[in-house]
């Protein structure tokens, strides 16, 4: 625990004592997995909570990683020691809102509490990822982002080209940028950027079912679709080319190479935003994540990344007016704007997108609206979201074959074969696990 | 030789429970709900559970990847353990030779065993970084161009060696104490009836040290097989893709990261067993060949 934030817990756990002298007050607890920077931006936001009113108190608690938060809540909730609020992250989404019974609708949480709920003040690309098929939010959309390129805008002038908008521009430019002498394209997650952000942003259905949407029972996953076959032979044709480097499974490997000023471009998330402002070598700008101009309908909004926040079943209704009040709080556009500034997520209300707007924020810094805008492109059939049982362990299989593309061991056709394969019976089983 | 002799006959037990509460709540309670997970495909947040029988271990026994891993773990622990006791042995046949400034030399090699797991790991996973790495420019020197993470077998040996690099000063420590163990008359006596020093180490001091060496066995294969964790979470940065993992790895990703509470109970049931079977075959067949003095 670092010293700044050890001093914060004490003084909100100061705060919570002076206080309920006065008069009793509900606590509340909120497990995450955020630490470093991030989580301290959490801590922070509960401070602002918690003096913003004195009914409730909230408390902040670390689990470490997405995963680790996701197990620990799990855990709790099996012991009947669970949170008021959980974190969830967007591949985990399936697990708990599968679960009847473990939460309860933030809709529902927020309508109950008295307040007024309206699924339009969101913006678009947010507001159905971790909805019900009806549109009823189930979770509420926290630290949202979405995979954007960021552009090495040295190297592009040195090459004399422009950045591309579609990966048929990209493939007239990369010749030009390796004999520039760079990297012409590295990523970060290519579960993430190039496998479902592939499908939303080329609007092609991922899974049967809706998406999953609809159902759990005899969902399959639609990774074997020609397109997505055929951007993963790209892929691995310009890695042969030396237009594309692969480094591995692990995020920072890869996002190095782009910091160190030896590629052209990279994508990565709108949430790196702030990180890459300190650690970048060269000036970069951004711009959306590249689609095929080749497939009918393409270039609508992605998915969204990142978490949303949930509240657990099985607390007071107290506790339970507490946890809304503090998701109206979250939303309200100042505490939107303070989040997205400090930590380079994007805004998930219309008004907070306004209000950053309106305070000149995109003046100062333009690549900060890169994500936003991105999510807020035309929806499509497909890319309001996808809800897959098991899905983290799904992405491990997609990991494991991606890496042996890379590594020659298979191609792109038969990876896609094992990942159907391994992940419909994966699918089948989560199926299994409602009972 | 005197028999105590106790009036009560309860008193006994009661010693011993205290050992066997911690037994029986920290070991046969958690391995009885896995063996009866095992059978069942579960929710996670525990709302509802099929009973699939067999199903889960029919899953993981014909899954490939499994297969794959569970070759893996084998050649990855037999290497890990002949390396490590070893290079052990190796060093501490030579430290204990040394007669001038030996306790510096001894200290040295001990001081490694001071660095805690975890640092050690990101130790091992800084040098065969593949931006910084300095083996990994060693390698490319020789013309191999090394590529931790991306490349299967480039990861195994960057594992290994890291595991290995770990446990040598725990087995030299241990070598080392067993070398003085053995009686000054008995190494003299030796030399007088054998010249040649590789030979009296084989017939004579090898024996002595078998009993060491047995437990050294024991602990080496039980850290190959669990202990090594650790490393392989450093080394694979916390994602595994297709850079090798060992069985206990695949229980964490599967259990933990994966929620899948089912399949991860029937393998690490699975797991049990081969410990089982791997202790007896020790003590009935391996321990046989131990002289205890």
């Amino acid at each position: 625990m670092s010293g700044h934030r050890m001093l914060l817990s004490v003084s909100v756990a100061a705060g919570v004592l002076a206080s309920s002298a006065a008069h009793a007050q509900t606590d509340i607890t909120w497990w995450h997995g955020m630490s470093g920077h991030n989580g301290d931006v959490i801590n922070e936001i509960a401070t602002k909570f918690n003096d913003a009113q004195s009914e409730c108190s909230l408390t902040p608690v670390s689990k470490g990683t997405y995963e680790e938060a996701l197990a620990a809540g799990i855990a709790a909730f099996r012991s009947g020691e669970q949170p008021n609020i959980l974190q969830v992250f967007d591949a985990g989404a399936a697990t708990i809102i599968n679960a009847r019974g473990a939460v309860i609708p933030a809709e529902d949480l927020i309508k109950n509490a008295g307040h007024e709920f309206d699924r339009d003040a969101f913006i678009d690309g947010v507001r159905n990822f971790y909805a019900d098929a009806d549109g009823k939010f189930i979770g509420m959309p926290f630290n949202s982002s979405a995979p954007i390129m960021y552009i090495n805008t040295e190297a592009l002038e040195k090459a004399g080209v422009e950045a591309p908008k579609t990966w048929e521009d990209f493939e007239a430019v990369a010749p030009k940028l390796k004999d520039a002498g760079y990297v012409p394209l590295v990523q970060s997650q290519l579960t993430w950027e190039f496998t479902e952000n592939f499908f939303s942003r080329n609007d092609i259905q991922f899974a049967s079912n809706n998406n999953g949407y609809d159902s759990v029972i005899d969902t399959t996953i639609n990774v074997t679709a020609p397109e997505h076959v055929m951007m993963y032979d790209k892929l691995k044709a310009w890695a042969d080319e030396g237009y594309f480097g692969y480094y591995g499974a692990g995020w920072s490997d890869n996002q190095k190479v782009f910091e160190e000023n030896k590629a052209a471009l990279w994508i990565g998330s709108s949430g790196s935003f702030g990180g890459l402002q300190k650690t970048a070598q060269m000036p970069f700008s951004a711009t959306f994540l590249p689609y095929w101009d080749s497939i009918d309908g393409a270039g609508v909004h992605s998915f969204i990344g990142g978490a949303a926040l949930f509240a657990m079943a099985g607390k007071s209704e107290a506790e339970n007016n507490c946890t809304a009040s503090f998701f109206q709080f979250l939303t309200s556009p100042e505490i939107q704007v303070f989040y997205h500034k400090s930590t380079g997520y994007v805004a998930i209300t219309k008004a907070a997108y306004e209000l950053a707007k309106k305070e000149g924020y995109y003046d100062e810094k333009p690549v900060a609206e890169i994500g936003i805008q991105q999510l807020s492109l035309p929806a499509g059939e497909w890319n309001k979201g996808y809800r897959l049982g098991f899905y983290p362990q799904i992405r491990e299989v997609m990991e494991r074959e991606y890496g042996r593309i890379f590594s020659g061991e298979t191609t792109p056709a038969e990876a896609m074969e094992t990942i159907k394969e391994e992940g419909d019976s994966l699918l089948s089983r989560f199926a299994k696990t409602a009972g | 030789m005197k028999r105590v002799q106790f009036n009560r006959p309860l008193l006994p037990y009661l010693l011993i429970l205290p050992q066997m509460a911690v037994i029986v709540i920290f070991f046969y309670w958690p391995s009885a709900q896995a063996i009866q997970s095992s059978f069942y495909i579960e929710d996670p947040f525990g709302f509802g559970a099929t009973f699939v029988g067999m199903a889960n271990y029919q899953d993981i026994l014909s899954s490939r990847e499994y297969l794959k891993i569970a070759n893996f773990t084998v050649v990855f622990t037999f290497l890990v353990t002949f390396l490590s006791l070893a290079i052990g042995l190796l060093l501490a046949v030579k430290a204990d030779k040394v007669i001038r400034g030996s306790s510096a030399y001894k200290t040295l090699l001990i001081s490694v065993y001071a660095v805690a797991p975890p640092v050690a790991g990101l130790i091992g996973v800084m040098f065969f970084d593949q931006h910084i790495g300095p083996f990994v420019d060693l390698a490319a020197w020789f013309g191999w161009d090394m590529r931790v993470g991306i490349d299967y077998w480039d990861t195994a040996i960057a594992m290994i060696t890291i595991s290995v690099w770990k446990q040598i000063p725990y087995n030299f420590i241990f070598f080392l104490s067993g070398l003085q163990g053995i009686p000054v008359s008995v190494v003299e006596a030796a030399a007088i009836d054998c010249r040649s020093p590789v030979r009296r180490f084989w017939t004579v001091v090898l024996p002595l040290l078998s009993p060491t060496a047995f437990f050294l066995l024991i602990i080496n294969m039980t850290y190959a097989l669990f202990d090594t964790f650790g490393i392989i979470d450093t080394t694979v940065k916390d994602k595994a893709a297709n850079n090798p993992i060992t069985l206990v790895y695949k229980v964490y990703m599967d259990g933990f990261r994966g929620n899948d509470i089912g399949g991860s109970s029937a393998q690490s049931v699975i797991l049990m067993l081969v410990v089982f079977v791997l202790t007896v075959f020790q003590f009935r067949f391996i321990e046989r060949r131990v002289h205890y003095t």
